[in-house]
């Protein structure tokens, strides 16, 4: 099979990722069922996180680990597979707002989805 | 893991900062805010690693030349680590002061050496008896040079430095650290709206960030919000710095809890009277949940979290 670009590449790198991160963090804050797991979160680390999340979702270079989405989302309590469908969603609704294809969409949420486990600490 | 300092050896448990381990030793380092802000438990690497920890808030410049903090710092291996070089503290006189309104007092401080700076930027004073404190600079370069370096602080009674200076005569030592942060205006953008929102003290340092604005070229439009408790409580009314900086470049608002007023509400206001320009800047400077709310708030107004520069003030930490 020939090597496709990924979506990451497609979208126009890191540079564009770091705008859509601002456009995914911004539906996040504002959503009222999760915005109150981002209070006393510095801003500026929380992004940066933000992006490596979204570098991972797209397919492009990152180091995302389960252990490290472990330790980060354990003190978090109350959180549920409904909280990982709806950050799922924002980025879906990101993605379709920067153009990306449908198919694209799905599968990006399909690689972000990979790491509920790990998020849900189970 | 075995730390080497002023000759000593002290053993450091598994999982403890530098700093927290030198402590439970005996060997008290000023610290303040324990968490990488006021720098005022910097160290110096002879020997070994310190670990990422302790230098990813640190200048390059610094962290290159061996130095790191102490109170972020897990070391990865043995060390043997020194006070910072006596040339990353300069030593200065207190030339004056002046209340400002109640329990607001200004000093202007008088450093033995020129010490480089940006208006908005803060370093930490120290005094005799390991004392340190973080205050941010309230004037500019050019005018700290004929007239000291100016800073507002709020006088709490009994303060081990804010009440020392209160009644600290002229002539009276004390150390400054080098001043950081990244609250502070750069040229480049000159046409886009600045929007300048703080409480407290916090307003001080903004006041001379619009004012060095101003100075360097900005010509776009200058928004000042001043936030506090209540109408008594502003004390920048009775500053020169407002007769020296209103003119018609910069309108001020102030936002009164007192009357019901929220900075994030207000900043996001004044945010729209600017039509969420792109090429706006916010600089945000204060207590720190007034800062964390309005700079939430303007990164949901549309704002890139690229665009606000914010300098929170942290309370004095306690030894853990």
């Amino acid at each position: 099979m020939a090597t496709q670009a990924s979506i990451f590449d497609r979208l126009g790198g890191a540079p564009a990722v770091a705008g859509a991160t601002e456009v995914f963090y911004r539906k996040v804050l504002a959503d009222p069922r999760l915005c109150r797991y981002f209070d006393g979160v510095d801003m500026d680390r929380q992004i940066a996180k933000q992006t490596a999340f979204l570098t991972m979702a797209l397919g492009g270079p990152n180091s995302y680990t389960g252990r490290d989405l472990r330790t980060a989302h354990a003190s978090l309590a109350g959180l549920s597979d409904e909280h990982v469908d709806l950050v799922i969603g924002h980025l879906a609704e990101t993605l379709r707002e920067l153009g990306v294809g449908e198919d694209d969409i799905a599968a990006a949420g399909a690689v972000a989805a990979s790491v509920r486990d790990d998020v849900l600490n189970r | 893991m075995l730390l080497t300092y002023q000759g000593r050896g002290y053993e450091l448990q598994a999982g403890e900062s530098v700093l927290d381990g030198l402590a439970r030793h005996g060997v008290t380092l000023p610290a303040a805010c324990r968490a990488g802000v006021c720098h005022s438990c910097l160290l110096r690497a002879e020997s070994g690693d310190p670990g990422e920890g302790g230098r990813d808030l640190l200048k390059a410049t610094l962290a290159a030349s061996g130095y790191f903090l102490a109170c972020l710092a897990h070391p990865v291996t043995d060390m043997t680590v020194a006070p910072a070089a006596d040339d990353m503290i300069t030593p200065a006189v207190l030339l004056r002061r002046r209340w400002l309104a109640a329990g607001v007092l200004a000093v202007w401080l008088r450093p033995a050496r020129p010490v480089p700076f940006r208006a908005g930027q803060h370093l930490t004073l120290s005094r005799d008896g390991g004392v340190a404190r973080t205050y941010s600079l309230a004037n500019l370069p050019a005018e700290a040079a004929r007239h000291g370096m100016e800073f507002h602080l709020r006088v709490y009674p009994g303060g081990a430095m804010s009440g020392w200076l209160a009644s600290a005569r002229p002539g009276a030592a004390i150390g400054l650290g080098i001043p950081n942060g990244e609250c502070f205006y750069l040229p480049g953008r000159p046409t886009g709206p600045l929007l300048l929102a703080g409480t407290g003290t916090g307003v001080g340092p903004l006041a001379a960030i619009a004012r060095d604005a101003l100075r360097q070229g900005h010509t776009g439009p200058v928004v000042m919000v001043a936030g506090a408790a209540a109408a008594s409580r502003v004390y920048w009314r009775c500053d020169p710095l407002n007769g020296r900086s209103g003119g018609p470049g910069i309108r001020w608002r102030t936002c009164l809890l007192s009357r019901g007023e929220d900075i994030a509400e207000v900043v996001t206001s004044e945010y729209a009277r600017l039509a969420g320009s792109p090429a706006a800047r916010a600089y945000l400077c204060g207590g720190a949940g007034s800062v964390a709310r309005a700079r939430r708030a303007l990164f949901l107004a549309g704002m890139s979290l690229r665009s606000i520069q914010a300098d929170a003030f942290l309370p004095m930490a306690p030894a853990s």
